[in-house]
C-alpha cells in the first residue's frame, strides 16, 4: 500500500464547486484515470481520500492538496498525465507524490495558507498601491491586536486576527518577477483582464492560519481591513486566490516511533546544512515538499 | 477561459450555481460556427432532475454525433435564479455556450410529467421566446415537445410548434435535413411546419382544427388542409440493440437524483396492467441484445467514473437474459462499484442476488401490488397474487430482510370500501408471515411501510374512460385505510404514507384535457404558478383562481365516465395499439376478467404491425 499526495489547481468556472463536490468529482476522475486506489473495507467501500484544507465557493487555488492510498502506481509523471487526461478545464493535477508508510495526513498538518486578494475584472481599485501599502502598515504592523466580533448563529464571539495573520503585504500583480517568485502557476488564469495601460495591479498578500484548530478566512481580515480603513467592503468585487498550503517544517509528520526518530534525524541534518550554508531554517514546508516523486 | 452568462455577484447569491455553469465531464463542445443547426435541449425542472433523464443522455449523444447540429442543455433555473434573471431580463441560456436559447434553431423540451406544464412557460417566458406558437416568427426557435405526455399533446398546442409523437431514435435525422433543405430554400417557418407534418410521427398542432358540442365534448377533430395527415403515428426503434446508446454519459459536479450509469435493458412491459400508460405506449416489449449491454455497462463506468449502475425498465424480472447479465455485472465489477436493482420481482432469484449485492439489513423490499384486494387486482390486470406477496416476503423473511415497502393506488374503477379495507389486512398478513419465525431467529420487529398514491387515468390505456373523484373523496378513502389499519393486530408494524389529492386532481384534468385547458395553465403561471411537482412550491388556490377566471370546469374533465364512442383529444394518434383494444379491454375490467401477458397468449392489442419484439420472438 502506497500513501500519495496529490496537488491540484482550481480556476475558471470552477470555482463555483463546492467543497464536497469536488471531493465528489475526484472520486470519479480516479475510476476514469484508472488509478489503483484503496477502498475501506465493509458493505459500501469508500475510497480512501481525504483533503487537507477546504476551500470556499469563488475561491480559486494554484495549491489543492488531498491524500490517497493506493496498491500500486505508475510513476508520477505517467499518474500525473492520467488523470489530466480525464480532468475537465478548470482544473488540473500539479504533484503526485509518494508519502512515507506512516505519514500524517494532509488535513491533520495543514498550519498556514498563502492567498491572493486582487479586485477583479471590471472593478477599479479604491487606492493605488503606496496607498494601500500605508493602510497595510496602519492596519497590520501599527497595531498590536486586531479584534473583530465574529457572529455565529447563537452567539458573538471576540477573536484577536492579529496573531493568526503571519504576513500581510501589498503587491504588483503586472510585476512578472513577483508573479514568478510568488510561485502563480499560470498567471493568465488569474483573469486580471486586459487593461494592460494600467502601470500596476494591487494585490494583497496574506499569510494566514490555517487548520482544524485554528483558522480564519481571508475574507475576514479584508473585511477588517475595510471597516479599520472606513472603506466600503465589497466582497463581490475581489477574487480570492489561494497560493499554497503549509505545514509546520518543525511538526514531524509521520507516526511511529522508528519513524519519527528518523525524520528527527533528517530534520536536524537539514537544519544543520541550512546554518553551513547561512540560510534560515524555513518556518513552514509545503505539503507537497513533505512527499517524494516517483520515477 | 469559458464565459459564463450570469455574473458572479449573481452566481455567489444562488442556491448551487453549479447548476448554471456547464463544464461537466463529457459535456460537448463544438465550435457553433462550424454548424448548421444549434438545437437547445430542455428538461423542463431542476438541473439535478433533469440531469437524471436517459432519454435526454440518448439524444444529446445522438444528435452530437452528426457534425452540422450542436446540441446543448437547458432545465428550469431554480425560484431564486427565475426571480433575477426576470428582474434584469436576463435572457435563458444553454449551459455549453451560455448563449441565449433565443438564437437557437430547435427548442426541445421533453414532457415527463403533467406538473411540469408550468414550467414549460417558464422555459419560453425567461428565454424570451412568445409563450404561443401563433405569436413567434422567423426569429424565433422551433419549439418541439416530445416524452410521454405528448400521447395527449392538446393541454399544450398552443404553446408548441410541433410535437414527436413516439421514441426519437428514428426521425431527427429526416426533420433535420429537411430543416436544412427549406431553409436552403429560403423557406420561412410555416413553410417548414407544412412539410415536416408530413414525417411519420411528428404533430403540428397549428394545422388542426377542433370544433365542440355545446355540452363541451369533442364534435370534430380534422386537419385544416388536404395535404396534412389526419392521423399521426408513434415512432418506434424496433431495434434496440444496433442503435445509438451513449457510452459516454453526462456527469453532473452536483448530485442528481440519478448519480449512476443507467442501463435500459428493455422498452416496453409484457404485463398490460390497464393503469399503465407506459406498458401500452412502449408495445411491443423490445430487448437489448445482453452482449451490448455489457458492453456499454463497461465503458460507460469507465467512462463515468460513477461507482453505481443501475439496471432500468418497466419490469426487469421479464427480461430474458437478466441472470447473465446480472452475474456478469457482479463478476466484473471492480471494487467500490454497486450494482442496483429496481423493480424485481421477489423471487428465489432475485433474493439471491439482492444478497450479493445489497446490504440486507438496510435495505428494503417492494412490492407494488397496487390493489388490495384480488377481485380489484383483477380489474387492473395486474397479475401479482396474494400467494407471491406471502411466499416472497417469506423467503425474504427467512433469508435476513425484515423491512417491506407496498404501493397500492386508491380511487381505481369498481374501487369498494372492502378492496380499501383489504389494503392494510394485506400488509398485516404479511407481517404475520414474519412473526412465524421462530422468535430467536428474527431480527426484532418487521417495519411493513404502505403508501398509496390516487389513481389518474391517462390516454392509451383501458382506463381512459374512468371517471375520477373529487380531492375530499380521494381523502376520504385515504382515511378508510387509515381507519382499518388502526384494527390490525400487527399495527405496531404497520406505517401508512398518502399522498396529497390536490395535485391529483390537476393531473387528471392535464392528462386527459383538450386545447381548451391550455388558457388555464397560461393563467396559473401569470399567478406565479412553477414546479408544482415541488410540494414547498405547490400552490392549490392559485390554481383554482386560474380555473375559475377562465370558466374551465374541473368537473367536466374529471367527474365524468366517457362513452367509449366520444371523440378523446389523443384520438388522431395512432400509437400502435388499437382502440378496439383498449375498449376490450376496458370491457374486461368491468367484468374482472384477466388478459394473460403477451408472454403467455397474444391479446391482439394492434403493436404486432411493428413485426418485431415479443410479438415475433415468442410466437408459437
Amino acid at each position: 500500500m502506497l500513501n500519495i499526495r496529490i496537488k491540484f489547481q482550481k480556476y475558471g468556472v470552477m470555482r463555483f464547486i463546492g467543497h464536497l463536490d469536488m471531493m465528489r468529482y475526484f472520486q470519479k476522475a480516479i475510476r476514469r484515470a484508472g488509478i489503483d486506489i484503496a477502498y475501506s473495507e465493509g458493505f459500501s467501500p469508500h475510497q480512501i481520500m481525504s483533503f487537507a484544507a477546504p476551500l470556499g465557493v469563488g475561491i480559486t487555488s494554484d495549491g489543492e492538496y488531498f491524500d490517497i492510498e493506493v496498491h500500486s502506481s505508475l510513476s508520477s509523471q505517467a499518474s500525473i498525465q492520467a488523470l489530466n487526461d480525464v480532468m475537465v478545464e478548470g482544473v488540473s493535477v500539479l504533484e503526485y507524490k509518494r508519502l512515507p508508510n506512516t505519514a500524517k495526513t494532509a488535513m491533520s498538518l495543514v498550519t498556514a495558507a498563502d492567498y491572493l486578494i486582487y479586485m477583479k475584472k471590471g472593478y477599479t481599485s479604491p487606492c493605488d498601491i503606496s496607498q494601500f501599502e500605508k493602510k497595510v502598515h496602519e492596519f497590520y504592523e501599527n497595531q498590536s491586536e486586531i479584534v473583530i466580533t465574529k457572529h455565529t448563529k447563537k452567539r458573538e464571539i471576540k477573536m484577536d486576527l492579529k496573531p493568526l495573520i503571519y504576513e500581510m503585504k501589498v503587491v504588483n500583480l503586472k510585476e512578472t518577477q513577483i508573479l514568478h517568485d510568488l510561485n502563480v502557476k499560470n498567471p493568465q488564469l488569474l483573469d486580471l483582464g486586459s487593461e494592460s495601460e494600467q502601470p500596476e495591479i494591487p494585490a494583497f498578500f496574506l499569510r494566514v492560519c490555517t487548520g482544524s484548530s485554528d483558522n480564519v478566512k481571508p475574507e475576514l481580515i479584508l473585511e477588517a481591513f475595510c471597516r479599520f480603513h472606513n472603506m466600503s467592503y465589497e466582497a463581490l468585487s475581489y477574487q480570492i486566490h489561494r497560493l499554497e498550503v503549509y505545514a509546520k517544517a518543525d511538526e514531524i509528520p509521520v507516526k511511529g516511533e522508528k519513524e519519527r526518530a528518523k525524520y528527527q534525524k533528517y530534520l536536524e541534518e537539514q537544519e544543520k546544512i541550512c546554518q553551513q550554508n547561512g540560510r534560515e531554517f524555513p518556518k513552514f514546508l509545503t505539503l507537497g515538499d513533505l512527499g517524494e516523486i516517483i520515477n | 477561459m469559458r464565459k459564463l452568462a450570469l455574473n458572479d455577484e449573481i452566481l455567489l447569491n444562488v442556491q448551487k450555481p453549479a447548476r448554471y455553469i456547464g463544464n461537466e465531464v463529457n459535456s460537448v463542445i463544438k465550435d457553433k460556427e462550424n454548424v448548421d443547426i444549434r438545437f437547445a435541449m430542455c428538461f423542463p425542472d431542476v438541473y439535478e432532475i433533469g440531469m437524471s433523464h436517459l432519454g435526454i443522455q440518448i439524444l444529446y449523444d445522438m444528435f452530437n454525433q452528426r457534425e452540422d447540429v450542436y446540441c446543448e442543455r437547458v432545465y428550469s433555473p431554480w425560484g431564486d435564479l427565475h426571480k433575477i434573471m426576470k428582474e434584469q431580463k436576463i435572457p435563458l441560456f444553454t449551459l455549453e455556450t451560455q448563449e441565449p436559447v433565443k438564437h437557437m434553431d430547435f427548442l426541445g423540451i421533453t414532457i415527463q410529467y403533467e406538473m411540469c406544464y408550468t414550467n414549460i412557460l417558464q422555459i419560453l417566458d425567461l428565454s424570451q421566446i412568445p409563450l404561443l406558437s401563433e405569436k413567434r416568427t422567423d426569429e424565433d426557435p422551433l419549439v418541439i415537445g416530445g416524452g410521454p405526455c405528448t400521447y395527449n399533446p392538446e393541454p399544450l398546442a398552443d404553446f408548441f410548434d410541433l410535437f414527436y409523437i413516439g421514441e426519437g431514435e428514428t426521425q431527427y435525422d429526416s426533420l433535420f435535413e429537411l430543416y436544412k433543405t427549406v431553409r436552403n430554400q429560403g423557406g420561412n417557418r410555416q413553410d417548414f411546419l407544412r412539410a415536416a407534418c408530413k414525417i411519420p410521427g411528428i404533430y403540428v398542432p397549428s394545422l388542426y382544427e377542433v370544433t365542440y358540442h355545446e355540452d363541451g365534448r369533442i364534435a370534430s377533430f380534422m386537419s385544416k388542409f388536404s395535404d396534412v395527415p389526419q392521423r399521426v403515428e408513434k415512432e418506434i426503434q424496433m431495434d434496440l440493440t444496433n442503435t445509438v446508446y451513449p457510452r459516454n454519459p453526462l456527469v453532473p459536479f452536483i448530485k442528481a437524483t440519478q448519480d449512476r450509469v443507467v442501463l435500459e435493458i428493455q422498452r416496453g412491459c409484457i404485463r398490460g396492467c390497464r393503469f399503465c400508460q407506459a406498458g401500452m405506449i412502449y408495445r411491443p416489449t423490445r430487448e437489448r441484445n445482453v452482449e451490448m449491454l455489457k458492453e456499454c455497462a463497461k465503458y460507460m463506468l469507465k467512462n463515468t467514473g460513477h461507482e453505481e449502475i443501475s439496471l432500468s425498465s418497466l419490469s426487469s424480472s421479464d427480461y430474458s437474459q437478466l441472470s447473465e447479465l446480472i452475474n456478469y455485472l457482479i463478476e466484473s465489477k471492480e471494487k467500490g462499484v454497486n450494482i442496483s436493482l429496481p423493480s424485481l420481482r421477489i423471487d428465489a432469484f432475485s433474493l439471491d442476488v439482492m444478497k450479493k449485492v445489497q446490504d440486507i439489513r438496510k435495505s428494503s423490499l417492494t412490492f407494488a401490488p397496487e390493489a388490495g384486494s384480488q377481485r380489484l387486482r383483477n380489474v387492473i390486470n395486474k397479475g401479482l397474487t396474494e400467494e407471491v406477496i406471502l411466499n416472497g416476503a417469506g423467503l425474504a423473511f427467512e433469508g435476513g430482510w425484515q423491512k417491506v415497502k407496498l404501493y397500492f393506488m386508491l380511487g381505481l374503477p369498481t374501487e369498494t370500501e372492502e378492496d380499501m379495507k383489504e389494503i392494510p389486512r394485506l400488509a398485516d398478513r404479511i407481517a404475520r408471515r414474519y412473526y412465524e419465525i421462530p422468535k430467536e431467529k428474527r431480527n426484532g420487529k418487521c417495519q411493513i411501510t404502505i403508501s398509496t398514491s390516487f389513481f389518474v387515468p391517462k390516454p392509451f390505456t383501458p382506463f381512459q374512460w374512468a371517471s375520477m373523484y373529487d380531492k375530499e373523496e380521494y381523502l376520504a378513502r385515504a382515511r378508510v385505510v387509515n381507519e382499518e389499519m388502526k384494527e390490525q393486530l400487527n399495527r405496531k408494524s404497520l406505517k401508512y404514507n398518502w399522498h396529497e389529492a390536490d395535485v391529483t386532481v390537476l393531473e387528471g384534468v392535464f392528462a386527459r384535457g383538450d386545447r381548451r385547458v391550455g388558457q388555464v395553465l397560461l393563467k396559473a403561471y401569470e399567478k406565479g404558478c412553477m414546479f408544482d411537482a415541488w410540494s414547498e412550491c405547490f400552490d392549490n388556490q392559485k390554481w383554482m383562481e386560474a380555473f375559475q377566471e377562465c370558466g374551465v370546469s374541473i368537473d367536466f374533465y374529471n367527474l365524468r365516465e366517457r362513452n367509449v364512442d366520444e371523440i378523446l383529444p389523443w384520438d388522431f394518434i395512432d400509437c400502435g395499439v388499437s382502440k378496439e383494444f383498449l375498449k376490450r379491454e376496458w370491457r374486461n375490467a368491468q367484468q374482472e376478467q384477466v388478459t394473460p401477458n403477451c408472454l403467455i397468449r397474444c391479446s391482439g392489442c394492434g403493436a404486432a404491425r411493428f413485426q418485431g419484439g415479443v410479438c415475433v420472438e415468442h410466437q408459437n
